[in-house]
């Protein structure tokens, strides 16, 4: 399938971490965490609040430099560089409350230089494809929570970064709607496939959404656990890699 | 429709007060020189109508550039505060400290040195209208969402960007308010300026009016500065409303 929202940079060999430290008011927040991600995986992060897993994102995308260790995200190893690979998407939607949602989405497409026109009629395909049609010319007050949170999926994916980082993307949203869009937000990555690390406290969200699912605790990763089973809520073999994960959670 | 109801309020007590006002001065019959009826500051609005056209004309020319200077200086003042934590510990202080000069006394140095036409006044009223917009716009500037600028950096946002399409916008309700508490001074500080040496203007029509013992006429003179003031104040608020639309569809 052709990709409707070509990454720019395509040196595809996902992401990884050695042995990444950082401290944060005196607390080793992370205390050493490796990680290999292909350019394809899926890889979810779990843990409770506290455990790093912001932290985690924050270095990864270039938002902040280790303590020690090294990071590599789609062949960049600097912070700067690192920013120009990876697209955050933060917990809340962080929408624009004075752009329209079109042009909440475009936001990546005008600070690279493209004409707000331009931008808007680049951003309008894949606005339609994620069910957004007809909402162009709203603004973030008048949309849904859900409606919300697909434009700033929109805008995470219109950046054209390879790396995509959720960080609680689902967070806000009633169990329903939340529901709706991780069905969404699968079919949609398959789609338009990319580096994902998903940063969520919500096991169940983790193993419905990703190939892979780390359990991060006192900054270390306290369970690596790879995604065989069937997602369904039901199957045993599901059932067995929550409670694992449950369990590393502590 | 609410609005309309909003001014009937503040209408119905003011209507009152003027009431009081005209029964207080004739009932216990004060001349007009030491208190004016409100019939009598009508009268002066019609008789005097051509010399206060033209003070208001002259007034208001002052009081809009004056008002434009300052916004400009105050957003010019609040970006470099923002952007420069250097300039921000020199200019703050600086800022605080000006205003704590009397602009009564500034007026007539300015006029010394700047001479007797517009530009000492356009000075007086910058002086006395910059301040409430340069702290609210650092105060908006500063108030900005720090995940929003984390998401823009992630998504190809430069300084500059950042800067334009989220600080400014997202301060520019704390810019509105500290302008429209900026427009009311606008007519004093015009005022200020011409007292300090003029030869029009609403201000200069109220000092001649004095020694004459006109007081009826500085009253209409003064109702006249007053529905200048509440004018300005009116049209930056109708800006505000051009503007900053998504900060209404909210409430």
């Amino acid at each position: 399938m052709q990709l409707l929202v070509e990454p720019k940079v395509t040196v595809a060999d996902g992401m990884s971490a050695e042995g990444v430290v950082r401290v944060l008011g005196g607390r080793r927040v992370l205390d050493g965490v490796d990680l290999r991600v292909p350019a394809d995986g899926r890889v979810g992060i779990v843990g409770r609040s506290g455990a790093g897993k912001s932290t985690l994102l924050s270095l990864v995308a270039g938002l902040d430099e280790p303590d020690a260790g090294h990071l590599s995200v789609a062949g960049a190893t600097a912070a700067e560089e690192r920013l120009t690979r990876c697209a955050l998407m933060p917990q809340r939607d962080c929408l624009l409350p004075w752009r329209t949602a079109l042009a909440n989405a475009a936001l990546a497409l005008e600070n690279a230089g493209l004409s707000r026109r331009e931008a808007r009629d680049q951003a309008r395909p894949l606005f339609a494809r994620l069910g957004l049609a007809g909402s162009e010319e709203l603004r973030p007050a008048k949309l849904s929570g859900g409606m919300r949170q697909r434009v700033a999926f929109a805008r995470t994916l219109l950046a054209g970064k390879p790396v995509l980082l959720l960080d609680e993307p689902f967070g806000a949203l009633d169990a329903i709607t939340r529901a709706e869009l991780q069905e969404w937000l699968a079919a949609t990555l398959d789609e338009e496939p990319r580096t994902v690390l998903l940063v969520t406290h919500d096991v169940e969200e983790a193993l419905l959404l990703c190939d892979r699912v780390l359990v991060l605790r006192d900054g270390r990763i306290a369970a690596d656990l790879d995604v065989d089973a069937p997602r369904v809520v039901t199957d045993p073999g599901f059932v067995a890699l929550r409670e694992r994960a449950l369990e590393a959670i502590g | 429709m609410k609005r309309v109801h909003a001014w009937w309020p503040p209408l119905a007590l003011l209507a009152a007060a003027v009431g009081v006002w005209a029964i207080v001065v004739h009932a216990a019959h004060v001349p007009d020189y030491l208190f004016p009826s409100p019939s009598s500051v009508a009268r002066a609005l019609g008789n005097d109508g051509s010399l206060l056209r033209h003070a208001t004309l002259v007034t208001v020319r002052e009081m809009l550039l004056g008002y434009l200077v300052a916004v400009a200086a105050a957003l010019l003042l609040a970006i470099l505060i923002h952007e420069s934590s250097a300039l921000r510990r020199a200019l703050l202080p600086l800022l605080v400290l000006s205003q704590t000069v009397p602009t009564v006394l500034l007026a007539p140095i300015l006029a010394v040195l700047l001479g007797y036409g517009i530009e000492p006044k356009l000075v007086v009223v910058a002086v006395v209208c910059f301040f409430p917009i340069v702290v609210n716009a650092v105060d908006g500037f500063r108030s900005t969402d720090p995940e929003l600028v984390r998401m823009m950096r992630t998504l190809h946002g430069s300084r500059f960007a950042i800067f334009r399409r989220v600080e400014l916008p997202g301060a520019l309700p704390a810019i509105f308010s500290g302008a429209r508490v900026a427009a009311t001074y606008a007519a004093v500080g015009a005022v200020f300026g011409e007292w300090a040496g003029s030869s029009s203007g609403l201000g200069f029509v109220i000092l001649q009016a004095q020694p004459a013992l006109d007081t009826a006429r500085i009253f209409a003179a003064v109702l006249v500065l007053s529905a200048l003031a509440l004018a300005l104040y009116a049209v930056v608020a109708a800006t505000e409303r051009l503007l900053v639309p998504w900060s209404a569809e909210r409430a």
